[in-house]
Formats: C-alpha cells, structure tokens, sequence
C-alpha cells in the first residue's frame, strides 16, 4: 500500500529516525569514561527487545485473515516452512527463498487446484 | 589508517553479504511499495542504514499509520545497539571525538560482531581499520542493494507478493535470537500480543506485544533461575 504522507513528512520521519538511531549508536561510545556500563537492570530489559520485536513483525504477517477467504493459507504455510528452514540453517537467504517459492507455489499451483 | 588491517575487515565480511544484499533488496522493493521514491528509498537507507527499522517503518507509513508511531516503533527496534555501542566503547575510547562519530554512525548487528570478536582474539589489530574494512564494506552493499531493490520492485506485479520476503528476513534475525527459554517466552508473547492486536487503532499492535513481552520475559528468565537452582 502506497503512503498517503506527503514528501515532507516522509523525510521529515526519516530525519527523525535517523537522528534518534545515531543517538543510540553514538551514546555509550561517546560517554565512555564518564558512564562505563549501561545499568544491569537496563541491560537485562533490553537482551529481551530483539525476540520481542522481531516476533510482533513476524506473527501478524503470518497468520492473516482475509475479508472473502478467511485464514491466509499461502502465507501461514509458507510462513512455517520458511520459519523451519531458519531454524536448520540460521541463514537469511536460504530462508527467504524457501518462503517465497513456497507462498508462490500454494498460491499459484496448490489453491487454484483444489 | 592500516591497509592490510582494513583489508582483513573487508574479507571477513565478505560471507555475510550474502545475507545482507538480499535484505537490503527487500528494503528497497519494500519503499516502492510505500509509495517512497528512489531518492526517499535511498534517502533513508543512508540517514537511518538499520534494515529492520527501515523495513517496519517502510510498512507502518504505507497503512498511513500515524507518524509518532512510525518512529516510535523504528527506534524501539533499533534500541539494541545501545548493547552493542556500551560493548565497543571501551575498545574505541582512544580514538578521536570524529573518529568516534563516525565509526558510530557505521554501527550495525554485523560490522559489531565481527569488530568485537576480533578485538578480543589475540591478534594485535588496528582497531579503527578493521571496523572501517567491515563496516564501510557493509554501508556501501547496503546502499546498492537498496537502488537495486527500488528497481526490481517497480517491475514486478503485485500477485508475487515481494513484501512477503520482508517478514521472512525478520523470521530469519527471529530465529538466532530466541536464544534460551526465556527469549522463546518472550517471543511467543509478544507474537501472540501482535497477532490478536493487529485490528488495533493507530497500528499500535508491534508496541503493545513489545511491551507485555519484555516485561514477561524477565519475569521467566527469574523463574527459569529458580528452576534450574533447585536442581542442583
């Protein structure tokens, strides 16, 4: 789906992203010396954002309903194949291709058959 | 500047670019679909240069999401690079204030573990000179990548469905950081919270499953302590 914001605030979102990741990135490299470890409690929280993060991007794409058809069944197969193939080879190559080949193949091959 | 330690930074990158290229396609054929133009699409690999901020907030402003969100979900997911930048640090104090800021600027999930790991072999290195041969090498398949993925993007119909490889590359980072039983908790969670909010207003379905999930998360991580503490 093609954006409804207009060129500003779409790089006015960029700038605001971009200028709020360098601060991550920068903060302890440049406060070394006058703030030496990030605090335990902080640190134990944020050991968890990846998983957290990365699985609410995951799930909902996966597992979709649809207005006419229900449950997307191409997505949710090729979603599981593929989350298969990441877990044997831990590659992201070799994990997207799996998905793709697979969500064409229900959907152009294996739905319109049955 | 130390050139066979720059280029050592370049080979040691090489394998991963195999994963990188492909995912920074992704990131490009996902701006097309975002209705962002090239010069937007390339724009924003160069200021933001973090793939999995890139690809959420790419999908949040195409369903017109409103903006705080957008960035808000975009710089959560960046917040584990404050992990990697509080790790580095005491690597790359002796360096220059611009060295710093640039090098920081050059901070990736990739160009950090490999720096990291070789600054803690043995092998004496020049610091700055590795990590520029890493992450330089990185920045710059990235930025092509992108070009090329805005290209392949605007040529492909949309019954393919390309924006499908965009949650696959997420399933991919996913995998290796379930890492023990309390990050599956936390990811099983959190997928759950995401699912069952997607009709959420404002698109706040990726925060609110964030949010149940990390706190959760260390409520097992506790728990799963005192399990493994009692068996012994």
């Amino acid at each position: 789906m093609a954006t409804s914001y207009t060129d500003p605030a779409v790089w006015g979102v960029i700038a605001v992203i971009g200028a709020l990741t360098y601060a991550i990135r920068l903060s302890f490299i440049a406060l070394f010396g006058r703030l030496d470890e990030i605090p335990p409690r902080l640190e134990r929280a944020l050991r968890y954002v990846p998983a957290a993060v990365l699985a609410a991007l995951v799930a909902p794409a996966f597992v979709t309903l649809q207005a006419e058809t229900g449950l997307a069944v191409d997505k949710l197969v090729a979603g599981g194949f593929a989350g298969a193939v990441a877990w044997r080879t831990e590659n992201v190559f070799a994990t997207m291709a799996a998905g793709m080949v697979t969500l064409w193949v229900v959907r152009f091959l294996v739905l319109p058959a049955l | 500047m130390n050139s066979a330690d720059f280029r050592r930074g370049v080979r040691d990158v090489s394998p991963l670019l195999l994963g990188v290229a492909p995912f920074g396609l992704v990131a490009g054929i996902a701006a097309v679909n975002a209705g962002l133009d090239l010069s937007q699409a390339l724009g924003m690999s160069v200021v933001v240069f973090a793939g999995a901020s890139q690809l959420a907030a790419l999908d949040l402003l195409g369903s017109d999401a409103p903006l705080a969100v957008v960035v808000v979900t975009a710089v959560v997911i960046n917040l584990r690079m404050v992990m990697y930048s509080a790790s580095i640090a005491p690597y790359l104090r002796d360096l220059s204030a611009r060295w710093k800021g640039g090098l920081a600027y050059l901070l990736t999930d990739q160009a950090y573990a490999l720096s990291i790991a070789s600054y803690r072999s043995e092998r004496s290195v020049d610091r700055k000179s590795y990590y520029l041969g890493v992450a330089a090498t990185l920045w710059a398949v990235w930025q092509l990548a992108t070009v090329a993925g805005v290209v392949l993007g605007t040529g492909v119909p949309d019954a393919w469905g390309l924006e499908f490889a965009v949650p696959l590359v997420f399933l991919a980072l996913l995998v290796p950081a379930m890492e023990d039983g309390p990050t599956v908790v936390a990811a099983l969670v959190s997928g759950t919270v995401a699912v069952a909010g997607a009709g959420l207003p404002l698109n706040l379905g990726l925060l609110v499953g964030a949010s149940v999930a990390i706190p959760i998360g260390l409520v097992a991580e506790r728990r799963m302590d005192v399990v493994e503490s009692d068996g012994h």
